[in-house]
């Protein structure tokens, strides 16, 4: 290093530099941000991943610690949606809380710069310290797309470097123009036109040998046929759930049989009393239970996170819009409904980027009726022990079906909430303005086995986290409340009828008999609110203490299918459908709409769907029986 | 001259106006931001299956899916080729 260069470290190393990733949506700003800082955001095929400001930091090689924000992506600071509100009030200083940072690094996807160079001549107006990042330089390498970045540096004024952030040394020369003294911010006389200005730096530094890339226009004549597309996009859907069944069951055996063993030893080793109670039926047959879902939840995040990283979901989008928008949704929704099927919380704030408020408060209130992953482990429970394993046409498992209509229920159901919806704005005689799509459909991409792999094991990180959190005290509190106080001598019956949890499940009996719940899913379903899965492992706990024999205390399946009549499974499986069972889901509903209102609409509407359709499938499946 | 709308596919065309309805259209505004301005080459890459709506356009480097009543927002060229 040279003697300034080295002074000049020395100086700047104390005082942190603020920078923030902007630009278009969907140019790799999360990669990079993931890049520079080490961090594992979220990154998608997709416009609209990120919709809130994220903050990271990393230690640059002079030992300047740099502050890096990743912005939500947007197409101009006149925002349209929530997500692009809050990139525009930090570029402009106008965020409430978020300080405006140093250096604003404004990412660009080299192989698309005829729209996102006009967002950046947008950026250098504001007159702040800036550096251009050309992402994808790799990709546009490829595509023969020849970039004359001294030409181009010079024209707008400020520094330029290419980046690929997929590669390990792919911000290297970000880094390094990071590193130096920033740049001043830039001047010059600016062309009022912003696209004829675009048209000319294109025209000056910018060689392209073809507007679109071959395989994009080749996969979209198919995907995005008329019939082909449609029929592809349901087949696709259908082979998910029906591998979500099927492929993870040898998995979920070896699992559970481990558990039974496991179950089994402590039984032996652990001497008789109240803590060989509180491991057995309490830990093991509780928590133990829901860890053997895993393999199913990682199944059904296989298919979500290949088809995010392909580039498919906005295909699909645009496949569907026309039926979502006769629905009173739009074809924006279908990406935060399909995010719901892994969890109804990140779906909910993914509406940031529907810029219709309406519209966007529609898909919030239905969102919850997407089938999330915990809803899976309930779901498996009942049609494991309840539904005949066996073929239909010799081709679709008879349960791998009964889960894509339980799914399916929860589609339509949402279809017909929102079109309840509107048909009531309509009655109420809201004007119908238009709506606005405007959806940028991005290049096809071959999803990075490593990313798709981290993801997944970021995915049983977090299950097994809540497993042993959330699932595993709830499982411990219920064991104390289904436990005490104990029976006195001379009780009759089971000692759990005594304890405080009993007595409670008994009590709620009265409101919930008329659907078929018995004492014990009325005690699992307080928990339930907690988390879904808690469900399982309290229906567990509840009966391995109820259990008068040692080896019923592991085996929850087997005990319900010989204890519960058919019609109380079907009861609960639509009691699931429709149930707002998870508080989470109720306070992002508030705080994504600011109104207690809404949540409590959402919830009571919600309950009030459960417990209908649970009524209606009690009954008539109590009758036929 | 005539709407994107009724464009075939496939068909290349250059636009020569972006029609505002009303003083403030927010969607015309956006649709000259995401490049529909006069001059820009367009081209109709698909229809969606009920009614070919939405329409998806190619313009620039760059796909956007439009619903109709976008689309007609947007004046074209056909190239005769």
């Amino acid at each position: 290093m040279s003697a300034p260069a080295t002074s000049f470290s020395a100086v700047v190393a104390a005082a942190p530099l603020s920078i923030a990733l902007v630009g278009n949506p969907n140019c790799g700003k999360t990669a990079l941000f993931n890049r520079l800082t080490g961090s594992r955001q979220k990154v998608a095929n997709y416009a609209g991943v990120t919709v809130e400001r994220k903050e990271g930091r990393f230690l640059a090689p002079s030992g300047r610690l740099v502050r890096v924000l990743d912005l939500p992506g947007a197409y101009s600071l006149n925002a349209t949606s929530a997500d692009e509100a809050i990139t525009r009030d930090v570029c402009l200083g106008l965020h409430a809380v978020e300080a405006r940072p140093d250096l604003m690094v404004c990412v660009a996807d080299a192989t698309n710069l005829r729209l996102h160079l006009r967002f950046v001549l947008e950026l250098i107006r504001i007159g702040r310290p800036m550096v251009l990042a050309l992402n994808m330089s790799d990709a546009a390498a490829r595509r023969g797309i020849l970039i004359d970045r001294d030409k181009l540096s010079r024209a707008l004024g400020i520094p330029i470097v290419s980046t690929v952030a997929v590669q390990r040394n792919g911000v290297r020369d970000l880094i390094a123009q990071l590193d130096r003294a920033p740049p001043p911010p830039p001047t010059g006389q600016h062309d009022a036109n912003l696209h004829a200005e675009v048209r000319r730096l294109l025209a000056d530094c910018v060689t392209m040998p073809r507007h679109t890339a071959v395989i994009d226009d080749t996969l979209d004549r198919v995907v995005l046929h008329p019939v082909w597309g449609l029929a592809i996009l349901a087949l696709l859907m259908f082979v998910m759930f029906q591998a979500v069944f099927t492929g993870a069951r040898p998995f979920m055996d070896g699992i559970s049989n481990g558990m039974q063993l496991f179950g089994t030893w402590l039984g032996a080793t652990l001497p008789d009393g109240p803590l060989r109670s509180l491991v057995q039926d309490g830990i093991v047959a509780g928590a133990g239970t829901v860890i053997t879902f895993l393999p199913q939840i990682l199944l059904l995040f296989l298919f979500i996170l290949v088809l995010e990283e392909s580039g498919y979901l906005p295909r699909a989008a645009f496949l569907l819009d026309r039926l979502m928008v006769g629905a009173g949704l739009t074809g924006r929704s279908f990406i935060p409904l399909l995010s719901s099927f892994a969890c109804a919380i990140p779906g909910i704030m993914a509406t940031r980027t529907i810029q219709d408020r309406r519209d966007r408060l529609a898909t919030i209130l239905v969102a919850p009726l997407m089938t999330c992953s915990a809803r899976l482990p309930v779901y498996t429970l009942l049609i494991a022990a309840f539904i005949a394993d066996r073929k239909v046409w010799g081709l679709f498992s008879l349960q791998g079906l009964v889960l894509f209509a339980l799914y399916a229920a929860g589609i339509v159901s949402a279809l017909a909430v929102s079109f309840a919806i509107k048909l009531w704005r309509h009655r109420r005689g809201h004007e119908v303005e238009e709506h606005a799509l405007l959806l940028e459909l991005p290049s096809y991409r071959i999803p990075h086995v490593f990313d798709v792999a981290i993801g997944l094991w970021e995915r049983s990180w977090i299950f097994l986290r809540r497993v042993g959190t959330v699932i595993l005290s709830l499982t411990v509190v219920l064991w104390f409340l289904s436990s005490f106080p104990a029976a006195p001598a001379g009780f009759t019956g089971p000692a759990i009828d005594y304890s405080l949890a009993g007595r409670i499940g008994h009590a709620m009996q009265y409101v919930f008999a008329p659907i078929g719940f018995n004492w014990q899913i009325c005690v699992a379903l307080i928990p339930g609110l907690a988390a879904r899965e808690v469900a399982v492992s309290s229906l567990a706990t509840v009966y391995a203490l109820s259990a008068n024999t040692e080896q019923a205390a592991t085996q929850l399946q087997p005990l319900i299918a010989a204890q519960w009549p058919l019609a109380t499974a079907l009861s609960l499986l639509a009691w699931y459908v429709f149930a707002p069972q998870c508080l989470s889901t109720l306070a992002v509903i508030r705080r994504e709409t600011n109104s207690v209102k809404t949540m409590a609409i959402a919830a009571g509407y919600l309950f009030a769907l459960a417990y209908l359709a649970s009524l209606v499938t009690y009954q008539i499946a109590h009758a036929l029986a | 001259m005539h709407q994107l709308t009724d464009l075939p596919r496939n068909t290349n065309a250059t636009i020569s106006e972006v029609v505002a309805h009303g003083d403030l259209d927010p969607i015309a505004v956006r649709l000259a931001e995401l490049g529909f301005v006069p001059g820009e080459p367009v081209r109709v890459v698909a229809k969606g299956p009920v009614g070919g709506d939405p329409v998806l356009v190619q313009i620039g480097y760059t796909r956007f899916a439009l619903r109709r009543s976008e689309a007609a927002r947007v004046m074209v060229c056909a190239e005769t080729a």
